[in-house]
């Protein structure tokens, strides 16, 4: 538990570039919405986080994820097709970023939630907006992924 | 890069009580007779009443105690604020609340319980409390536990006093000790 500031803080630091970020990709709208859903999904997720570090990454995944989920409820069949931030807010932890840019948004966010922040598949799943096992198997396609592309490499 | 609009902060702070996923929520009340109070409580009950809030410090240890999620959010405070208004004015005697000591000791819990027996208006002494709960001898360790009583006003620490009558001392300090005992008519 050590490390892990009370939400009011994390809260009061990120909540300004978190709407920001979704105004910029969502419209005004549509990004009060997704900035409520965030920091719900967050707090969900934050008395399990194991650690204090990259909480501004892992926040603004979440973000891309609510991002993701809302254009998926827009458009059902179309493919996922969420712009790649800007280089400063790109919601990955940065030694994973070269590694997971390539894989779809679930996916990425589930294997740099659960490989990078060593979050359990529970909260996982609470910060995806879905559930344990749902987050089970994005985290393990996107592995599987990532080793096919190496195989092709 | 422009700020929340406080409308949306409310509502998030509003939605987070309602999702039930806080550990504590809390609030300063800044405009009470006693100075700035910051006051939380957990899904239990009420869980700190703080003087000169430090909120820096105050969260820390908020987070220490109950967990990290820890959020300002006033619409969980409606209850205990409305109680202690009524108090400031006159018009409680009582509180009605829920505590949750999950973060105190066994023992300060037991003092604390006969504490809350003391009623509005009396007072009692650190020997006496002591010997209530079967510690005759530990006036001074009873003084320790009032002076981290970690609900003030609610569990009345300012109405236990020295054997001859004298203040003694509090933990938001004597001038406030002073103020609750005359509010209640116990000092004139």
């Amino acid at each position: 538990m050590s490390g892990i500031p009370p939400f009011e803080r994390f809260y009061e630091a990120h909540k300004d570039e978190v709407l920001a970020v979704l105004r910029r990709r969502a419209g005004r709208d549509r990004a009060d919405d997704l900035f409520q859903e965030t920091f719900l999904r967050a707090l969900r997720a934050y008395g399990r986080l194991e650690h204090g570090e990259h909480l501004r990454a892992w926040v603004l995944t979440i973000a891309t994820n609510a991002l993701v989920d809302a254009a998926r409820r827009d458009r059902p069949t179309a493919e996922l097709a969420v712009e790649p931030g800007e280089e400063d807010e790109r919601p990955a932890l940065e030694e994973l970023a070269p590694l997971t840019d390539g894989l779809p948004p679930k996916e990425r966010a589930a294997v740099v939630l659960r490989y990078g922040y060593d979050l359990d598949y529970d909260a996982i799943g609470a910060v995806l907006g879905s559930n344990e096992l749902a987050a089970r198997q994005a985290a393990s396609a996107g592995v599987r992924r990532l080793r096919k592309e190496k195989e092709q490499r | 890069m422009t700020g929340v609009p406080t409308v949306l902060d409310e509502r998030f702070r509003a939605a987070a009580v309602v999702s039930g996923e806080l550990d504590v929520a809390y609030d300063v009340l800044d405009d009470t007779p006693v100075g700035p109070l910051l006051v939380g409580v957990s899904e239990r009950g009420l869980c700190r009443i703080g003087f000169d809030p430090e909120p820096e410090a105050e969260l820390e240890r908020l987070a220490r105690q109950f967990g990290p999620r820890v959020l300002r959010a006033p619409k969980a405070l409606d209850r205990a604020r409305g109680e202690l208004d009524e108090y400031f004015e006159g018009r409680r005697q009582a509180f009605d609340l829920e505590f949750d000591l999950r973060a105190t000791p066994e023992f300060h819990r037991r003092v604390l319980a006969e504490l809350n027996r003391v009623e509005y208006g009396h007072t009692t002494t650190y020997g006496a409390l002591a010997a209530q709960v079967g510690a005759p001898r530990a006036a001074r360790a009873v003084g320790t536990v009032m002076n981290r009583n970690p609900l003030p006003i609610v569990l009345p620490c300012h109405r236990v006093v020295g054997a001859n009558g004298s203040l003694t001392g509090y933990g938001g300090g004597l001038d406030r000790k002073e103020w609750l005992l005359r509010l209640e008519g116990a000092l004139l």
